[in-house]
């Protein structure tokens, strides 16, 4: 067993590897292609040489960016495959079919518009360049949609019915899969967090004109689209997180307790705004949950429901079963306890048709496969030794929530300083430490946006797939130093390709900064 | 009915392929990122993919039905 959930744990580890290292380059690719679309739109309006020379190159960091995110979320497929089998057998065509639109997509729409981007300036008319950029950042959203709800059907699995004999989960209900609230909440989220990033990217890059004084009306102009994008990216950040978090309270209320350490629920539930967990806390023990903490009154209760007054469950009332409806109320459900005796149930359904299949005896194989289908909705229970198994790693949830949270609210601040800056006192641009600000802001708004994901994973552990598939059951039967080579090889291979890649970015930012624009006429 | 390569079309795609063949050739730093790009696709393609993520159930089973066994018996034997 120890050796198993080593197995698990490297394989996470790599997953969470390759996936974080991806999600460095899709965000800026959501954001930046809006951003730039945005100032070619003006250009376009203008026909200012001013306003093509800053898209020209905006386009030209976007490109970098894009090519150094591609192929990077190949890999996650490949560790489907080879790490994760059970799991990716079992998800079967659920997964298979947004992530193959997606690939389609992607490979069409934007090969297609971003050639067109780059090579078409002279090529096509200004109007087609401009709909081939605009649509590259369409193409782009789109392609995020579907993975998206991919991952929000892990978080949230429906509009599918287990077939024991394919041992899969076989879809029977598109819309449902696709129009998941919880997709559409991700969706958002991830995509408006894109164009927050790009935003302090671009307003962080145009800061390093200004501290090495070159071309200044070109960093001021670009401060100026990449502030309203990133503004309107962090409003609606924040709007499609309160949804989100709406979703996770009604669906994966677990998480929402890990989010917040709470183990013990209550009406008009505080919410901790800052605070340190006590490490010697867990669910089986009384101690407190935090050594300090400043708390706002009743804002768990108006997070998770829209009311002030609703009770929250906390770790400890889940397990004793304790939840909330669709609407919000109270309601006593299966305790852990009891799920896991439910799953086990499912399990011997499952063996019973196994069975039944190897001896050939058909009324034998449909019964078991109609109480495998009683049981199922707890089919992952099964895995869990104790009730306390169900139970996320608390310090890592909350830790990284608080951040995503805290640094969410500085980059709000952020934007509307720099807007303000920019539009009414250009003079304090003079200043040194607020230009290192806005630089020092990029890598603070990428911590924040993988702070948000590391929530979003680490709190719905044990599950792979909400409540039917636990981790440790969808390992491949693979050994632990095959997976920890991988792992290290990764992390040198992907360190490499990361230096080369900034390094390009860097030169192309300091040519940029050089060029003659203030010879270009307006 | 119109034919199926009338000339406007014709002369549509051939500047298509214009631009591209002139867009490779033309490219600056579009050089460096395609040699980043075709290194990083051999190095994940040819050398990670099939040297150290096999698809353990497509290398090892040939149907659909031995996978979906496979795939049941580790379940039923995992806990």
């Amino acid at each position: 067993m120890s050796d198993l959930m080593s197995v698990v744990d490297w394989s996470r580890a790599q997953f969470a590897l390759t996936a974080m290292y991806h999600w460095l380059f899709v965000p800026l690719t959501l954001g930046l292609s809006v951003i730039v679309a945005v100032m070619e739109t003006i250009y376009y309006r203008t026909r200012s040489e001013r306003w093509l020379a800053i898209t020209k190159f905006w386009m030209l960091l976007f490109g970098i960016n894009f090519a150094a995110g591609v192929a990077t979320g190949i890999i996650l497929e490949f560790e489907f495959g080879s790490n994760w089998s059970n799991y990716s057998w079992f998800v079967g065509d659920i997964f298979g079919a947004p992530l193959a639109i997606e690939g389609l997509l992607a490979f069409f729409m934007e090969s297609t518009f971003v050639a067109v981007m780059f090579f078409g300036w002279k090529k096509v008319s200004p109007r087609f360049h401009l709909a081939a950029t605009w649509l590259t950042a369409i193409g782009a959203s789109i392609s995020a949609l579907w993975i998206l709800i991919a991952n929000a059907w892990m978080q949230y699995p429906v509009g599918m019915e287990f077939d024991p004999e394919q041992m899969r989960n076989v879809m029977d209900d598109f819309r449902a899969v696709a129009l998941s609230p919880v997709a559409m909440h991700k969706f958002c989220h991830a995509v408006f967090s894109g164009w927050a990033l790009a935003g302090v990217f671009v307003l962080g890059v145009s800061c390093w004109f200004l501290l090495k004084k070159r071309n200044r009306d070109m960093a001021l102009r670009s401060m100026k689209v990449g502030g309203w994008i990133g503004m309107a990216g962090m409003l609606l950040t924040m709007w499609s997180g309160d949804g989100s978090a709406l979703d996770v309270a009604r669906v994966q209320p677990m998480k929402l307790a890990a989010m917040e350490g709470l183990y013990e629920g209550k009406c008009g539930q505080e919410i901790v705004a800052f605070g340190i967990l006590n490490p010697e806390k867990t669910a089986e023990n009384d101690a407190d949950a935090y050594l300090f903490d400043i708390s706002i009154p009743k804002g768990l209760s108006f997070l998770a429901t829209h009311d002030f007054n609703a009770f929250v469950p906390g770790i400890n009332d889940l397990i004793d079963g304790i939840e909330l409806t669709p609407e919000g109320d109270t309601i006593r459900t299966d305790s852990y306890a009891e799920r896991i005796a439910i799953g086990l149930k499912a399990h011997e359904a499952l063996r019973a048709f196994d069975t039944a299949a190897a001896a050939g005896d058909s009324t034998a194989m449909a019964s078991a496969a109609a109480k495998l289908k009683e049981n199922y909705r707890y089919f992952g229970y099964g895995y869990l030794e104790s009730p306390y198994d169900a139970v996320p790693p608390v310090a890592l949830t909350f830790y990284s929530f608080h951040l995503m949270v805290i640094l969410g609210g500085y980059l709000l601040i952020f934007f509307i300083v720099a807007l303000w800056i920019v539009y009414r006192r250009p003079s304090a641009l003079g200043h040194k430490w607020i230009l290192w600000l806005g630089m020092l802001t990029i890598p603070v708004v990428y911590v924040c946006s993988q702070a948000g994901w590391v929530t979003a994973e680490v709190g719905r552990q044990p599950w792979i797939i909400q409540d039917l598939m636990p981790v440790q059951a969808a390992i491949s039967d693979i050994s632990t130093g095959a997976v920890m080579i991988t792992f290290w090889m990764f992390a040198a291979v992907f360190t490499a390709f990361m230096a080369a890649e900034v390094g390009i970015m860097l030169k192309q930012i300091s040519k940029g900064s050089k060029s003659d624009y203030e010879s270009l006429k307006d | 009915m119109k034919p199926e390569n009338t000339p406007s079309k014709r002369k549509w795609i051939s500047r298509a392929i214009d631009m591209y063949i002139d867009g490779f050739r033309n490219m600056t730093v579009g050089r460096t990122l395609w040699a980043l790009i075709i290194i990083k696709v051999v190095v994940l393609l040819a050398v990670f993919k099939l040297l150290f993520f096999p698809n353990v159930l497509s290398n090892n089973y040939d149907t659909d039905q031995e996978r979906a066994e496979a795939v049941r018996k580790s379940l039923i034997d995992n806990r």
